[in-house]
């Protein structure tokens, strides 16, 4: 974690990256719910317009201690979190993302296999983690809850159990399943 | 009282969930985006056993306002959603329900008009319709969507008014966002708002009426003044209304509500979602030392002139910004604050932008340029252009 944001910073802003279908509004819905649950206040939303199944989508998640009053979307994010890294040859997953800011893969890779300068880059090999729980398959992974794990042990603003509280709430079936694929991706992050 | 359930959910969700505690009888609605989810959760809750209700569903937004008026002259308390083309295509049926005198509450997912054709926020629905005789709220966030349907009911069916109301919550940015709100007990509901039994007359195949006839030359004039009556009396149920509301709940609305104004040279006037923001960039102009303040319209339609004059009298000059634009003349609001003042020997220099049209951002910065533009007019003691666009694409205009 970078200095900036561990106490200077309150505000942080999160952004999700994903393909249509792989639940990435689900994870910053859940993430912003999570948070809300510590008494944080909190916004998670979509990004604004229309959504095809397998399309690069992005949701996006901003946690404060203090009351929200920005309503403008998320440009430079402090966190970025990649479900799907066949996204990094299509897109700039790092667009805006702050100096120092936050990075986390999903990849079975090191995080010394990804060349980010000015990013900390951190893995998780969370589609292995989410196919042993039984979420999806190996080709269409359920990967959001898993990497929400990982979230909470590589950025710190949101405790593991809330996040387990969250998706009792928020996530609709197999709830041990997501539970504790978020608990083995907390476990297996690389880069910490 | 009840405890308050503290939960994150979407804006639709919110305006649901507000109606929902209000118990109508009747939703007929044609779903639309950005507030589709609106009837989508209003049929779960029916089909789910936690309403009872009857949930209409329509060919068209036209026939939803029909349904909406027919099921309400019976005295039933109705409900329904729309947005942008879906408003516009009721918008000869908006007249009916207000000329009727008919307590419907519709939610608006805040969008822009064809064409071109854009899903996204702007104001331009409902201030299209800011003529039909409808109550109009503007929401700044997913809590004031739901405490507003509450209190847009219980203004609505006051005897004194007997009009309906639309709440408006921008679209994407409120309808499809998720935010933190605490939803009111049930039972404390209840009592704010007891069931709708009109002491006129109601449609009743029992004891035949008519209902909206023939108003001839002899007759219309008389009736669009009693109508013009019942929404000047809002003026007061609204202040009454919410007052209990507070008292009852805690949070406080105002027609008009003020965020540093009280030594404020330049007061920026801001409708909706976009207010969060200007709230913002006060809290930073004011860092540097710049006197700024900022007026939320809550309430639009009745337009509270008197309010609006009491606290932007003492600036030197407002920024009035419009999520809408009347081609050919000013912003809705600019206008009618401009009617406010016009026979007031003190007032303000009135500056109106342009912003935020079909879904344009509006930055923090968007604000502090706003903030200047105003404070430069006031310093050259002029206007020089009244109207300015904000965050034009310069490439797109070339």
């Amino acid at each position: 974690m970078s200095s900036e944001m561990n106490g200077e910073e309150i505000m942080y802003e999160v952004r999700f990256h994903g393909r249509g279908g792989q639940g990435a509004v689900t994870a910053a819905n859940t993430l912003a719910d999570a948070a809300f649950r510590e008494g944080k206040d909190v916004q998670a939303f979509p990004m604004f317009g229309v959504e095809r199944r397998g399309a690069p989508v992005a949701a996006f998640t901003r946690i404060d201690e203090k009351p929200i009053d920005i309503k403008t979307q998320i440009y430079e994010p402090d966190v970025v979190v990649v479900l799907d890294t066949s996204l990094l040859d299509v897109i700039d997953v790092t667009d805006g993302l702050k100096p120092g800011g936050v990075l986390i893969l999903n990849s079975a890779k090191d995080p010394s296999a990804f060349d980010y300068s000015g990013a900390e880059v951190y893995t998780v090999d969370a589609t292995s983690i989410a196919v042993n729980n039984g979420l999806g398959t190996d080709t269409n992974p359920i990967v959001n809850t898993s990497i929400l794990g990982s979230y909470s042990r590589v950025v710190g603003n949101v405790k593991l159990e809330s996040i387990f509280e969250a998706i009792e709430h928020n996530v609709p079936y197999k709830l041990e399943n997501n539970k504790n694929a978020a608990k083995e991706a907390f476990e297996g992050v690389k880069g910490v | 009282m009840g405890e308050q359930k503290a939960m994150t959910i979407k804006g639709n969700m919110a305006t649901a969930m507000g109606a929902k505690l209000c118990r109508p009888n009747v939703i007929p609605a044609y779903p639309i985006t950005p507030s589709t989810l609106f009837p989508e959760k209003m049929s779960e809750f029916v089909a789910d056993g936690e309403l009872d209700a009857s949930m209409i569903n329509v060919e068209s937004e036209h026939s939803a306002m029909s349904a909406c008026i027919g099921a309400s002259a019976t005295g039933a308390r109705v409900c329904t959603a729309s947005a942008s083309q879906g408003i516009a295509l009721m918008h000869e049926m908006l007249f009916i329900a207000s000329g009727m005198r008919l307590p419907i509450v519709m939610a608006v997912g805040n969008r822009a008009l064809s064409a071109p054709i854009n899903i996204w926020c702007d104001h331009q629905d409902t201030i299209a319709s800011r003529d039909s005789g409808w109550l109009q709220f503007y929401a700044e966030n997913n809590q004031e969507g739901l405490d507003l349907m509450i209190n847009a009911f219980r203004i609505a069916e006051d005897e004194r008014v007997l009009l309906p109301a639309m709440v408006g919550i921008d679209a994407f940015v409120l309808t499809h966002t998720m935010e933190g709100v605490r939803v009111p007990a049930q039972e404390d509901v209840d009592e704010f708002l007891p069931p709708y039994k009109p002491s006129h007359g109601v449609l009743d195949p029992k004891e035949p009426a008519t209902f909206g006839s023939f108003g001839t030359p002899d007759y219309y004039q008389e009736f669009k003044h009693a109508q013009v009556e019942a929404i000047e009396k809002s003026e007061a149920v609204i202040d009454e209304v919410f007052k209990e509301y507070k008292e009852r709940f805690g949070r406080e609305y105002n027609k008009v509500t003020t965020f540093q104004c009280e030594d404020a040279d330049i007061i920026l006037l801001t409708m909706g979602s976009m207010t969060g923001t200007a709230r913002e960039a006060v809290r930073k102009l004011r860092a540097k030392g710049e006197k700024v303040g900022l007026a939320k319209l809550t309430v639009y339609r009745p337009f509270p002139a008197p309010e609006l004059i009491k606290i932007l009298s003492g600036a030197k000059g407002v920024a009035v910004v419009d999520r809408n634009i009347s081609p050919g003349a000013y912003g809705a609001v600019y206008t009618d604050l401009a009617g406010a003042f016009a026979n007031m020997d003190e007032r303000p220099l009135l500056k109106n932008f342009i912003a935020g049209l079909g879904g344009r951002e509006i930055f923090v910065e968007s604000f502090q340029e706003i903030y200047q533009k105003t404070k430069d007019a006031v310093t050259a003691g002029e206007v020089k252009e009244p109207v300015e666009w904000i965050n034009m694409n310069e490439d797109v205009m070339r």
